[in-house]
């Protein structure tokens, strides 16, 4: 059945996409909650399975294209390769997380909640199957709109303002994408149907790959590509609709956005940008880094001096990507392979940063933190993870996240010396913010605010120790996550050419 | 005895072992149980490590390899343990010292609830499972991974007490200014791995790879290493944490300063000894900053208060010693002193800790005074350890320290005389510290002294055991003028230093001191130990408490040279002012204000624009009007 009536990519889909339509049908009985957790952990099994198939000769199990739109010569060609296959792994696994740890009533309108949520996880799953330039945009459009939505009526008291904000970002950014998609179908050769049909140009990725594009034409090109994925990543000087957004946004749906949403900006990179524009990433290869690099250190110092919890982890979360970033345009094998491990260690720990944070703002209802103190006392289970999960978001040796930026770092190292070392400060910055984070919420006396919080329960016990289990796992035996993606570098090498 | 390799990787793990089951079950484990897992981990890690120790004492050396941990095309990190007599060594230092801190802490903390108890014994444990995967490791990321896991663990213990903010900060400085070293480390791994495409010990410093390193290579790659053991050695300028670790509870200053932490850096050199012979430039600054460390740190343990305090600022100052003879190419020197500096450094810190329990947690030694009628084994065992840090003959430090001061007059006199000196302070504040404890008369409360008493066996065991050590300790390194051949440690080392004194004795030409010299070298050393003394005994043995008026000098003694100040000016509080600015001024009304500006222009220009949409039609046919004029004259004009 497998390969001949439904694929991997397809289930990855329509799994959450058809759950997702459901849920708005559901009456409070059945519980869309109940149906997100279903479908989401069906999703996973199914990311699981597709694990064991990923031998070239499963092509047909992973790869799967109808016609669609032959006119125009696009395909809705949905496939799995070596980097989607870890992001698909890490949307799969972060979801039913996030639906677990999300208390039963907590949101109003349930239906539409869970709803646009596995609307969502669809669009996510879509962008890192898609084969097809256009099909990847709708995908990309589809796992933004529901979050406009989510943000703008689940959010926080500003969160009108913080939306607007995300969507003219993001909105902007994906316009600019979208000019630049059709610049480039313009300039692809013709495309021949199994039917006979024959378009003038093609969307498929391999055309796009070999489109006969001017020199001068690349370079502006290249940009319009990196705006959209670099608002989204964010890069430097394009974030400031991060920290306002994770902090408006109901924490799911800020677990969603910097989970996942913000490796969607990764991905472009790797599956469009520099495979299409190969000799432009190189050329400007230092000035993305250069501006990687002003956003690590820029948003590390900002994370010092932050007094909202929240904004202190959205800004180490721009560092962190934007050291990612940084790695990706290295452009060695080590950088690369450290960028594509570190995706997904980076979506476990953002997130399980995210779970502690939502306790705090759940049982205190503060997230200033010159308010708090002293939880350690009143929570010791919770501090517990705090340490291991903040470590690990420092990149401790043995956590996940060491692995990834040790190759990061050295693959900057290797593209130039100078870049590695002041990218390097950041360790140091991380300490500082992490550490001074840890200080002001958990040790200390308890403040008054403080002193009603109780501690975590068994579900969020269970919930955290799957994140802390994962960031073991991957941190002493990191190989098989290196082995999954190591096609993907290969790929990418020969790509430029490397 | 072949097999015993086999399970080499127990040593490590049965540590990290107790740290789970203490963890896991802190809340349900009695302390007996708790403090019985702890140390019975560390016990059996130690017998193993003997085992190893039988094993490798004929000089061999093996690499365990477990499992690939990084392997990509252009590198393969592995797994792997490098068991040969340095490591082996390390390993009982650590495992002997580290248990006989598990058994005195049993006693020592006990009046902490019993949950604490055993987190307590948590962190000990994964210090010490820390420590052993860095002197363990078989390539330079393995031991990174122990490396900076004992800086996680000296911040978990010296913030134990974290309602106390003083202390936390502490702890935070403490990881912090590990960090930076950490950098270094990391940056002179990522040079060694862009260059060589390894980071195994056995692949790096094999000829064909030293081959294809310049000497600037090997002088960035060493210098960078060296700004990591400055980090986690508590070197000049990276050594303000070490003092302020005093916060944690006194075992693990023991800890952190006898066996385990702050000798990383010296392994991580003596381990890339062959590097530094390579890198004359780096040498000369390692002991440029081991020396001035060593004097800087003894000037202000000279007029320290705070008991504690005194014995961390003479850790500096030794360290700086140590380091002084890795910069002179003594590495056997070095790890000598290390080896009996871990037993009287441990000793003074238990025996500094006993007092302070029998002085219900006063640690101002001018409250102090006349404790040696109450304590009588911590006070003996105090004395041995007192001096066998000044370097009185027979005692383990004579040996170590002038071993290395004789490898320093060799190479540059001026070097010698200064180490010398510094060895006539460090007799002194040691001496000051011993006279005002235990000499005198008592001058603290009626209360405290009601409470004087000798502390029980578990913390009095450890005390004579380690007392012992610090006496024979030195007998190891017996040096040639005295008994031929009755240098056994540089004997059972000799096999890892090997490739290192061939390079050096093949490209420079020996620095041989006669046996007179050696007797004169020592003679002077020992005669400034002993005015040393003589001068602290005259003075605070019948120290009385009165108030000072301290002015030039000894105020900036007091002060610590205003090295903190300095730092905080210079460093801490530019940071935060360029974080300051970059949050209210670029990001808010830079980058902000440019989006929000965009935004409101837009929003200005619509609502100007939306006056010509006015719904009358006159104003539209005026509008019209004029437009057809405009296009009219455009036409006529082109």
């Amino acid at each position: 059945m497998l390969g001949t009536y439904i694929t991997f990519p397809e289930l990855l889909i329509l799994l959450p996409l058809f759950a997702g339509l459901l849920c708005f049908f559901t009456s409070k009985k059945i519980g869309a909650r109940t149906i997100a957790i279903v479908s989401s952990v069906l999703v996973l099994a199914v990311s699981f399975a597709s694990l064991l198939y990923t031998d070239p000769k499963f092509a047909a199990y992973n790869n799967v294209s109808y016609i669609w739109l032959k006119y125009l010569g696009c395909t809705y060609y949905v496939g799995l390769d070596a980097t989607g296959r870890v992001l698909t792994l890490l949307t799969a696994l972060v979801f039913p997380l996030i639906f677990v740890i999300s208390n039963k009533n907590e949101y109003r309108h349930q239906s539409s909640f869970y709803g646009l949520m596995l609307l969502t996880q669809a669009g996510l799953m879509g962008v890192f199957c898609a084969m097809d330039a256009l099909l990847f945009y709708f995908y990309w459009e589809l796992a933004l709109i529901p979050v406009y939505f989510l943000c703008s009526r689940w959010g926080g008291e500003r969160r009108i303002q913080a939306t607007f904000k995300f969507f003219v970002y993001t909105f902007a950014g994906s316009l600019l994408m979208l000019t630049g998609i059709i610049y480039v179908y313009l300039h692809t050769g013709t495309r021949l149907f199994e039917d006979g049909t024959i378009s003038a140009h093609s969307f498929s990725m391999h055309s796009f790959y070999n489109a006969t594009i001017t020199g001068a034409d690349k370079n502006w090109l290249f940009w319009l590509f990196f705006a959209a994925f670099a608002v989204k990543m964010p890069i430097f000087p394009l974030h400031t609709w991060q920290p306002d957004t994770y902090d408006q946004s109901p924490t799911t749906v800020t677990m969603v956005l910097s989970g996942l949403m913000v490796k969607m900006g990764l991905f472009g990179v790797i599956r469009w940008l520099i495979p299409v524009f190969p000799a432009a990433s190189i050329r400007y290869g230092h000035i993305i880094i250069i501006l990687s690099i002003i956003g690590i250190i820029y948003a590390s110092c900002i994370a010092i001096v932050q007094d909202n919890i929240k904004k202190l982890v959205a800004y180490s979360s721009i560092a962190h990507i934007g050291l990612m970033c940084a790695g990706l345009f290295s452009l060695n094998s080590i950088g690369l392979q450290g960028v594509l491990v570190q995706m997904f260690s980076h979506g476990i720990n953002i997130i399980g940063m995210w779970m502690i944070v939502d306790q705090l703002e759940r049982k205190t209802g503060i997230k200033d933190m010159s308010q708090m103190g002293g939880v350690a006392q009143k929570a010791p289970a919770l501090t517990i993870f705090v340490i291991i999960i903040a470590l690990a978001n420092i990149a401790l040796p043995l956590t996940n996240a060491f692995v990834g930026e040790l190759m990061i770092f050295s693959g900057i190292w290797q593209f130039n010396t100078g870049y590695a070392a002041v990218a390097g400060l950041s360790i140091i910055l991380a300490a500082v913010y992490t550490l001074n984070m840890i200080q002001r919420v958990f040790y200390g006396e308890s403040s008054e605010r403080v002193s009603v919080i109780s501690d975590i329960n068994t579900r969020e016990k269970i919930i955290l120790s799957v994140v802390v289990v994962s960031i073991f796992v991957f941190g002493v035996y990191p190989q098989p996550m290196i082995d999954l993606t190591r096609e993907a570098v290969t790929t990418l090498r020969l790509s430029v050419g490397k | 005895m072949n097999n015993v390799l086999n399970i080499v990787w127990l040593i490590p793990l049965l540590p990290l072992f107790g740290f789970v089951i203490n963890g896991a079950f802190r809340n349900m484990l009695s302390k007996t149980i708790s403090g019985f897992i702890g140390s019975a981990t560390v016990l059996a890690s130690f017998a193993l490590s003997v085992f190893v120790f039988l094993q490798v004492k004929n000089g061999n050396s093996h690499v365990v390899h477990y499992f690939d941990f990084i392997k990509i095309e252009t590198i393969r990190v592995a797994f792997e343990f490098k068991i040969d007599p340095l490591s082996s060594l390390f390993l009982l230092i650590i495992t002997g010292v580290g248990f006989l801190i598990h058994v005195y802490s049993t006693s020592y903390m006990h009046e902490e609830p019993a949950n604490d108890f055993a987190k307590y014994f948590c962190y000990l444990n994964l210090f010490i499972f820390s420590m052993l995967l860095l002197v363990m490791g078989g390539n330079y990321i393995i031991m990174f991974i122990g490396w900076e896991g004992v800086g996680l663990c000296s911040y978990l213990l010296i913030g134990y007490w974290f309602k106390n903010n003083d202390y936390t900060n502490a702890a935070k400085k403490a990881f912090v200014m590990n960090r930076i070293g950490d950098l270094g480390f990391l940056l002179a791994v990522f040079w060694l791995i862009s260059k060589t495409g390894t980071v195994s010990f056995d692949e790096v410093f094999s000829p064909a790879t030293l081959h294809k390193l310049t000497t600037t290579d090997i002088t960035g790659i060493t210098l960078l290493f060296f700004v990591g053991a400055t980090g986690k050695s508590a070197q000049i300028p990276l050594y303000t944490w070490l003092p302020d670790a005093m916060a944690g509870p006194t075992p693990v200053s023991a800890l952190i300063h006898a066996a385990t932490m702050v000798t990383a850096g010296i392994y991580l050199i003596a381990r890339s000894s062959i590097l530094y012979s390579m890198a004359p430039a780096t040498q000369a600054v390692v002991a440029i900053i081991g020396l001035a460390t060593a004097v800087f740190a003894a000037t202000i343990a000279l007029r320290q208060n705070d008991i504690k305090k005194v014995l961390a600022y003479s850790t500096v100052s030794q360290l700086g010693y140590m380091f002084l003879g890795l910069g002179m190419g003594a590495y056997t020197g070095a790890v000598f002193h290390v080896m009996t500096h871990a037993f009287f450094k441990a000793l003074l810190f238990l025996g500094a800790g006993s007092v302070i329990h029998a002085m219900g947690g006063e640690q101002d030694m001018r409250n102090m005074g006349g404790l040696k009628k109450y304590m009588s084994i911590t006070h003996i065992t105090f004395l041995l350890g007192c001096l066998a840090i000044a370097g009185i003959p027979l005692f383990s430090g004579f040996f170590s320290k002038d071993e290395i001061l004789a490898e320093t007059f060799a190479h540059n006199p001026i070097y010698w005389g200064i180490g010398a000196l510094t060895a006539g302070m460090t007799a002194f504040y040691m001496f000051r510290l011993y006279s005002m404890t235990f000499l005198g008369n008592f001058r603290g409360t009626e209360q405290q002294q009601h409470h004087l008493h000798e502390s029980p066996a578990a913390i009095t065991v450890p005390l004579i055991v380690l007392a012992i050590l610090s006496v024979t300790g030195g007998l190891v390194g017996i040096p040639e003028v005295f008994v031929h051949g009755g240098h056994r440690l540089a004997e059972f080392l000799a096999p890892v230093f090997d490739q290192t004194n061939r390079y050096v004795s093949s490209h420079s030409t020996p620095h041989e001191l006669t046996h007179q010299t050696e007797l004169v070298l020592m003679g002077t050393s020992v005669l400034l130990a002993v005015i040393g003394i003589y001068f602290a005994w005259s003075k605070y043995s019948r120290y009385e408490r009165r108030e000072e008026t301290t002015t030039g000098l000894s105020r900036v003694l007091d002060n610590k040279w205003y090295v903190d100040e300095i730092y905080d000016a210079v460093i801490v509080r530019p940071i935060r002012s360029l974080s300051v600015f970059f949050n209210h001024v670029i990001e808010k009304r830079g980058i902000d204000g440019v989006v929000n500006g965009v935004g409101k222009t837009v929003n200005y220009g619509a609502r100007q624009l939306r006056w010509l949409q006015s719904g009358q039609v006159g104003a539209y046919v005026l509008l019209m009007v004029i437009g057809m004029l405009v296009l009219f004259i455009i036409q006529l004009f082109l």
